[in-house]
């Protein structure tokens, strides 16, 4: 039980991949699917963090004396390395989302539905009736 | 987009909460050196006040604030100004983007100003590309199905 | 106590994940992914990631939530029914995916171990003693994110200012204009 105890973070990150990659796949909405995405990019976050988190550590930032940051060898640090890479990565995902979401905004201007079925059967009728011509 | 006129508890609690969350995200902008906060932080805090003015008072008010021509030439200047960094410090000798040749006699100080002007750099594009993003995606109109 | 309180804030995200996988109003899911955002930022601040959680809550719970209630005031809201053909698949691919995924976790050191290779390697000790010593920054996370790895931070800048740009050139008045007829369906 210790065991299952020791690695619970990780659990929880291989669930929550589970459902967003569940959520991508099984939704034929492309709204939904950006949202699994996005979950599925969370989990990925976790475990990050949870590799750089140290037991009895604090965040990553020093103290202040004379307006100095001093070393001080007594306190634990969790690192600071994860947290720079998914602070970059959380900005970057919402700006790569805005762009998927773009994309579904001119899918439903073009096929007026943001159902991926929707979509494919209308290319499909394109396709035959273009068949029919030709 | 605007609220009707009667939603005045929104409009006067948005009037008072939009200054204080631009001082806000401009005190995460500089203080990131010290407390958590920084570019990326600064860059969503501050445009989240406009969005939200935005939200309650309509587009064009929002886009009278920050108009949409002032926030394409910000995007790229700040790039610039990150980049620029690197080619100053070029400049002066050393590396792409090491700041201890911005003050070579005290590198500590040559790091803080190399620090606070990258940081800026990219609070500068990150606000300006979020309201951009806001701005596209609220001022496209609606087809009608 | 904060094992207690990290468990029982994972399970509310995992159940929170499972709501939006089910919903079907998207309104109620994108106000959910606000919610999900939220936890997970508290989750950060436990694991000792402030300034991590402070983007997730602005960025998560305040930008991505206004993107998607957006993108659904232009398009439509209700997800139809989708056929069950895909979820019994879906459900395997995700399923043995998650046994993969929980099998090669088992192999990570203990969560908190103080001996993994992350804590171990000598970069460690350089990014939280020298760093310090170097710039007389509190923060060691700003230091490494402009200095340290400035080159890595400058390529995530323009990224977003290239997707920024894509955005506008998806959505933007120039994209518009080719289209004239839009503007007068938009009105009535």
């Amino acid at each position: 039980m210790s065991d299952v105890l020791g690695f619970y973070p990780y659990i929880a990150v291989a669930i929550l991949l589970m459902i967003g990659l569940y959520t991508v796949m099984a939704h034929s909405n492309l709204v939904k699917k950006l949202i699994g995405l996005s979950v599925f990019q969370s989990a990925v976050f976790l475990m990050f963090i949870s590799l750089g988190r140290r037991d009895g550590g604090t965040a990553p930032i020093a103290p202040m004396e004379h307006g100095h940051a001093v070393v001080d060898p007594a306190i634990i640090y969790s690192h600071p390395l994860p947290h720079v890479l998914i602070l970059t990565a959380i900005v970057v995902g919402v700006a790569t989302t805005a762009v998927g979401l773009a994309l579904v905004v001119r899918i439903n201007e073009s096929y007026r539905s943001i159902e991926e079925r929707d979509a494919l059967a209308s290319d499909r009728k394109v396709d035959e009736q273009l068949d029919q011509a030709g | 987009m605007a609220l009707q006129h009667d939603q005045v508890v929104l409009r006067i609690v948005t009037k008072l909460l939009a200054p204080l969350i631009m001082v806000f995200g401009l005190y995460v902008q500089f203080h990131g050196d010290f407390g958590p906060g920084g570019g990326f932080q600064a860059g969503v805090i501050f445009a989240s006040a406009v969005i939200l003015y935005g939200l309650v008072f309509g587009l064009d008010a929002a886009r009278a604030v920050i108009p949409p021509r002032t926030l394409r030439l910000l995007a790229p200047l700040g790039v610039l100004l990150y980049a620029g960094t690197g080619v100053l410090t070029l400049l002066l000798g050393e590396n792409f983007l090491s700041y201890n040749a911005i003050d070579p006699a005290h590198p500590a100080k040559g790091q803080h100003y190399g620090i606070l002007a990258v940081e800026l750099g990219v609070g500068i594009t990150v606000a300006s590309v979020m309201m951009l993003l806001f701005f596209a995606f609220a001022g496209r109109g609606k087809v009608k199905a | 106590m904060l094992d207690i309180i990290n468990v029982s804030l994972l399970l509310m995200m995992i159940v929170t994940a499972l709501a939006i996988a089910r919903l079907r109003s998207l309104f109620a899911v994108a106000m959910l992914t606000g919610l999900f955002s939220l936890l997970a930022a508290c989750v950060f601040v436990l694991l000792d990631a402030v300034d991590v959680a402070f983007t997730e809550a602005a960025v998560g719970a305040g930008m991505t939530t206004v993107l998607f209630l957006a993108t659904l005031g232009l398009t439509r809201s209700r997800e139809k029914v989708t056929p069950k053909d895909r979820a019994i698949p879906a459900m395997l691919v995700a399923g043995s995916c998650g046994a993969v995924l929980i099998y090669a976790l088992s192999g990570l050191p203990e969560f908190g171990a103080a001996d993994t290779p992350v804590h171990q390697h000598p970069i460690t000790e350089k990014y939280l003693v020298t760093s310090i010593d170097e710039t007389h920054i509190p923060n060691t996370v700003t230091t490494l994110l402009a200095s340290y790895r400035g080159f890595d931070t400058l390529g995530e800048v323009v990224v977003i200012f290239t997707a920024g740009m894509v955005v506008l050139m998806l959505l933007g008045r120039c994209a518009r204009e080719r289209e004239p007829d839009q503007d007068a369906r938009a009105k009535d």
